[in-house]
């Protein structure tokens, strides 16, 4: 049977977001703090009670030229009374700063949905830049839509004057009159953001005022101006959740709070080498700021002194991380291998962007499952784990420093643009009800039992001995009488002298897979429906989201289909097999071509079905929703 | 632990020797220089759980399965990064790296910079023997021009590069030259592991097998004398007995050799040697061989502050009045709380 990839049409494409919840997109030039405005707006939301995702779109380019089609930064909010689990498909609101950012997403804006642009913006220069032969607001073309037009511009312009400001720095405040605007539109409090920007401008007080006052003008103008019908006052109801503190995170926040989590938990220090690559440099950036938990951050001069300093360190004594991105992950592979063959603990982060080679770097795409779990020279097992979500990201990275130093092995984390940036609310965990692992370093015990031995002079520590999860000791050097040599070479059976023996590199590859293939994983649970029957959709990493949508919508529909989502890629959870085999079909939805796809038939003799996108953007729920539509329609 | 840990007493070379047997190629130079580190371990009052032996790969490279100390074979052209962790973890230990003219400027040649320039406090030992010798003799970026290689059947021709100008160019704090087999090796470790900051040592090797006698133009014992010349802070730079010595062409600004007649160097203008000028170290890393002798010993010795020491100093800075609390840094940031009875909307 044929397993080609489901092409979606524009039909299943269109999608109707539930009733309880909008999607905004604030569309701008790269310059015009679109990424600001929308983080502002995302916290004031979460402030107000609602669920929430979303999803920073911005271009490569750190400032791309001004009003051109490649330039535009957008960034969009899913908030709603329900669990919301996906940044949403079609926005519900655009706001457009100028022609190109108003070209670019408008087609994705629902029929009937709401475009806000700002028609100071609108002139011929811009409307050329963006290649439009007409004014897009006057000619008609938007008649799909409803359309709110006003000069932005000047009406910033007027709200600032007071302030004195030159021409350029006055139209900067334009962001925060559409942020007023948008606060009115949906009811946020603005005391958070004018806190916000006090304390951001503490230095440039007359800075502060006159962002004030142009958030306070945009909020005035959607209060009491002369507005058409569409503007009007949406409330959106506060989402149930679990009684707490809550918090936004982002994936990358997520992960540097789960490391450092992590090697409390184990009681070691944290040792970062990290190169900057977009979109992994915010752990480095993070973790750079928590000396006081003992965590020490490196600036390698490229990726593969990045993962070599950070095996030196875990050779040392401490926990060796480093982070990257596809090209860097690359580029460390090597020394994964050396870290795979001393069986030294380590922690690889790899913040997936669309490949090959620089592909898209702020891109999202999930299509390194390959080079992590078999992206090495030789037999090289080494266990993965693939975070789902922003908050799964602090879990996630608990358990990769977990099995890092259970099993003395290297383990990637798997991320991605998508989850590194987007912001979610987060019920901040209490850090107490996390059983604590320990590291037990070599030392006291060996020199027990030397000193126990019947001829202490004969007496050797065994480097490559191993416990009952075959893992070998940690011996940090500066420990009398366990002096010992490692390296990349192969190593001989428990002493670890170099050892080329034909016998001795089977044996010690069947050791190194068996002790990874032996590492307890959690049992495979089923996140909606039933553990058999007619549809799995089995997803990992970042298309949680939209899986999670659509799977309940069919399910409200009543239809026979379960979700089941991967954290453990490797070694895969024990039970695994048996429950795929539980289901008539199986649809695998990844941003990739196909690989996760291709380890479960690899791994399970299962018929699983690709369905797969690779555009740069996440899933919409309605792309999922169709598939599970032809499937169970073809059964 | 403190109850078991053996008293400090003084090691022998012997201490320093694994049950390894040795696999290099009967004549090859590493040998002697395995035996000269042997030497110096005692001299210095290393102790053998303190010490690190990081290597890359190549010949050299297998230096650390031969010391009785910690040692990690690590991948080729990486030991300076690996070290670098190895340090920036725990600063007490005694670091070495192991490294040849290949791994050290070739695949590892940004490594070596780098190292270099942080000043991470350890020794580079850099068995420079102008070839590839675990691959079977291709040349290598220490080679000459015109070397003839499998790989350059018809003689290199690309420039090789010096060493020493390489780590001095880089920043480079302490930069000392020896040869394999001469025993001023010794005394030229010991400098190098007293000075703190990274101690670059450029040691002429010979590979007995692919590249023989290729620096025996200095290192044969009846060329030693007219082309060997050991220098020393505050010893006017002499050689040939002393009856030759460099001195300044002041028209020029070069070096030049001049005549030392009777052993009076000051009428001759000898120059003294000055291990902390930098200026007179570019210039004595760079004559060119033939016209001058081969200038040997430390030939730089000028202390600066060392990255590991910066880095836990700005460690203990930053984290100065600060309590670790994890529960609070993961209440960070803008937060609210979600109470038991869900608001009504």
């Amino acid at each position: 049977m044929a397993t080609a990839a489901h092409e979606v049409t524009p039909q299943e494409a269109s999608a109707h977001p539930l009733a309880e919840s909008v999607v905004v997109r604030f569309a701008g030039d790269s310059g015009d703090g679109m990424q600001l405005t929308g983080g502002q707006f995302t916290l004031s939301t979460a402030l107000s009670g609602n669920d929430l995702a979303t999803f920073p779109d911005f271009p490569a380019e750190i400032r791309a030229p001004q009003g051109t089609l490649f330039g535009v930064s957008a960034f969009q909010i899913n908030f709603g009374s329900t669990a919301v689990d996906t940044a949403g498909d079609a926005p519900d609101v655009l706001i457009a700063m100028n022609p190109a950012a108003l070209k670019v997403n408008v087609g994705q804006l629902k029929a009937g949905g709401l475009i806000i642009a700002d028609e100071g913006e609108f002139g011929e220069r811009n409307l050329a830049k963006a290649k439009y032969a007409a004014n897009p607001l006057t000619d008609g073309s938007l008649a799909k839509w409803q359309l709110l037009s006003f000069n932005i511009s000047q009406l910033t312009l007027d709200a600032v004057k007071p302030f004195g400001l030159g021409n350029k720095e006055a139209l900067r405040c334009k962001n925060m009159w559409t942020l007023g605007l948008a606060l009115w539109m949906f009811d946020r409090d603005r005391q958070p953001i004018i806190d916000w920007l006090k304390s951001k401008f503490a230095k440039a007080p007359v800075l502060a005022e006159a962002n004030i006052a142009a958030l306070n003008a945009g909020h005035a103008y959607g209060e009491t101006a002369e507005l058409a019908g569409p503007m009007k006052q949406h409330h959106i109801g506060v989402a149930p959740a679990e009684p707490g503190l809550y918090r936004t995170v982002t994936g990358a926040e997520a992960i540097s709070l789960g490391l450092v989590a992590g090697v409390q938990l184990a009681n070691v220090p944290m040792f970062f080498g990290g190169y900057p690559i977009t979109p992994a440099s915010a752990i480095l950036h993070f973790l750079s700021r928590l000396k006081e938990y003992g965590v020490t951050t490196f600036q390698a001069e490229d990726e593969i002194a990045a993962i070599a300093s950070a095996i030196g360190a875990s050779y040392a004594g401490q926990l060796g991380v480093t982070s990257s991105s596809g090209p860097g992950i690359a580029l460390k592979g090597e020394a994964m291998g050396l870290a795979i063959m001393t069986e030294l603990p380590l922690v690889i982060v790899n913040s997936q962007r669309g490949g090959p080679s620089t592909g898209l770097p702020t891109k999202t795409e999930q299509s390194d499952l390959y080079q992590a779990v078999y992206g090495r020279n030789g037999d090289a097992p080494m266990p993965v784990i693939a975070a789902r979500s922003a908050a799964d990201c602090f879990d996630c990275a608990i358990e990769a420093v977990r099995i890092a130093v259970q099993y003395m092995t290297p383990v990637m984390l798997l991320t991605d643009g998508y989850i590194a940036n987007a912001a979610e609310p987060w019920l901040v965990p209490d850090i107490s009800s996390y059983a604590p692992f320990p590291v037990e370093f070599a030392g006291k015990q060996e020199m027990k039992d030397k000193l126990a031995s019947e001829n202490p002079d004969e007496w050797k520590f065994l480097p490559y001995g191993r416990d009952e999860k075959l893992k070998r000791p940690w011996v940090k050097p500066g420990t009398p009488g366990l002096l010992h040599r490692i390296g990349g070479i192969e190593k001989a059976v428990g002493t670890g002298n170099l050892d080329y023996g034909a016998e001795n590199h089977q044996k010690m590859t069947e050791i190194r897979r068996d002790k990874v293939a032996n590492i307890a994983v959690p049992d495979q649970i089923v996140e909606l429906g039933e553990t058999s029957g007619k549809l799995a959709i089995v997803g990992w990493g970042s298309t949680f989201g939209p899986i999670h949508q659509a799977v309940r919508r069919a399910r409200a529909k009543g239809l026979d289909v379960a979700h089941i989502h991967i954290r453990h890629i490797w070694p895969m959870p024990a039970n695994l097999g048996d429950l795929l085999r539980g289901y008539d079909r199986i649809i695998v939805p990844e941003m990739n071509t196909g690989q996760l796809k291709t380890v479960l038939r690899d791994q399970f003799l299962v018929d699983a079905k690709p369905l797969n996108k690779v555009s740069g953007q996440p899933f919409l729920i309605s792309e999922i929703e169709a598939a599970i539509d032809a499937a169970l329609a073809a059964l | 632990m403190n109850d078991m840990t053996p008293i400090a007493k003084s090691t022998t070379p012997k201490d320093w020797e694994t049950d390894q047997e040795v696999r290099w190629c009967p004549g090859c130079g590493d040998y002697a220089i395995l035996k000269a580190v042997q030497r110096t371990m005692p001299e210095i009052g290393a102790r053998p759980e303190n010490t690190v032996f990081v290597s890359g790969i190549g010949c050299s490279s297998r230096f650390p399965y031969y010391m009785e100390t910690y040692g990690f074979h690590t991948i080729h052209g990486r030991a300076p990064a690996v070290a670098t962790g190895v340090k920036l973890a725990n600063p007490d230990l005694d670091v070495w790296i192991i490294t040849g003219d290949g791994d050290a400027l070739s695949i590892g040649g940004n490594h070596t910079m780098h190292l270099i320039r942080r000043n991470l406090d350890c020794q580079v030992l850099l068995f420079n023997n102008e070839i590839y010798g675990l691959t079977k003799g291709q040349y290598s970026p220490t080679s000459r021009v015109g070397t003839r290689t499998p790989s350059t059947p018809f003689g290199s021709v690309d420039r090789p590069a010096n060493p020493c100008a390489f780590a001095l160019g880089a920043g480079g704090r302490f930069i000392a030259r020896a040869i394999d087999v001469h025993k001023n090796l010794v005394g030229v470790l010991k400098a190098a592991y007293a000075h703190k900051g990274t101690g670059f040592v450029e040691i002429f090797q010979n590979c007995i097998v692919y590249n023989d006698d290729v620096f025996a133009p200095f290192t044969e014992k009846k060329n030693a004398a007219g082309s060997q010349m050991w220098v020393e802070h505050g010893k006017p730079l002499l050689f040939d007995g002393g009856t030759k010595g460099l001195t300044m062409d002041r028209e020029r600004l070069v070096l030049k050799v001049v005549d030392v007649v009777d052993g009076d160097w000051q009428a001759a203008g000898v120059i003294v040697h000055d291990q902390t000028n930098r200026g007179l170290a570019h210039m004595l890393v760079e004559m060119p061989f033939g016209a001058f002798p081969m200038a040997l010993g430390v030939l730089f010795d000028d202390p600066a502050p060392t990255f590991e020491s910066a880095v836990v100093t700005q460690n203990i800075e930053a984290a100065k009045g600060k309590t670790p609390n994890l529960q609070h840094l993961l209440s960070q940031g803008q937060t609210w709380q979600v109470e038991k009875e869900p608001r009504a909307e």
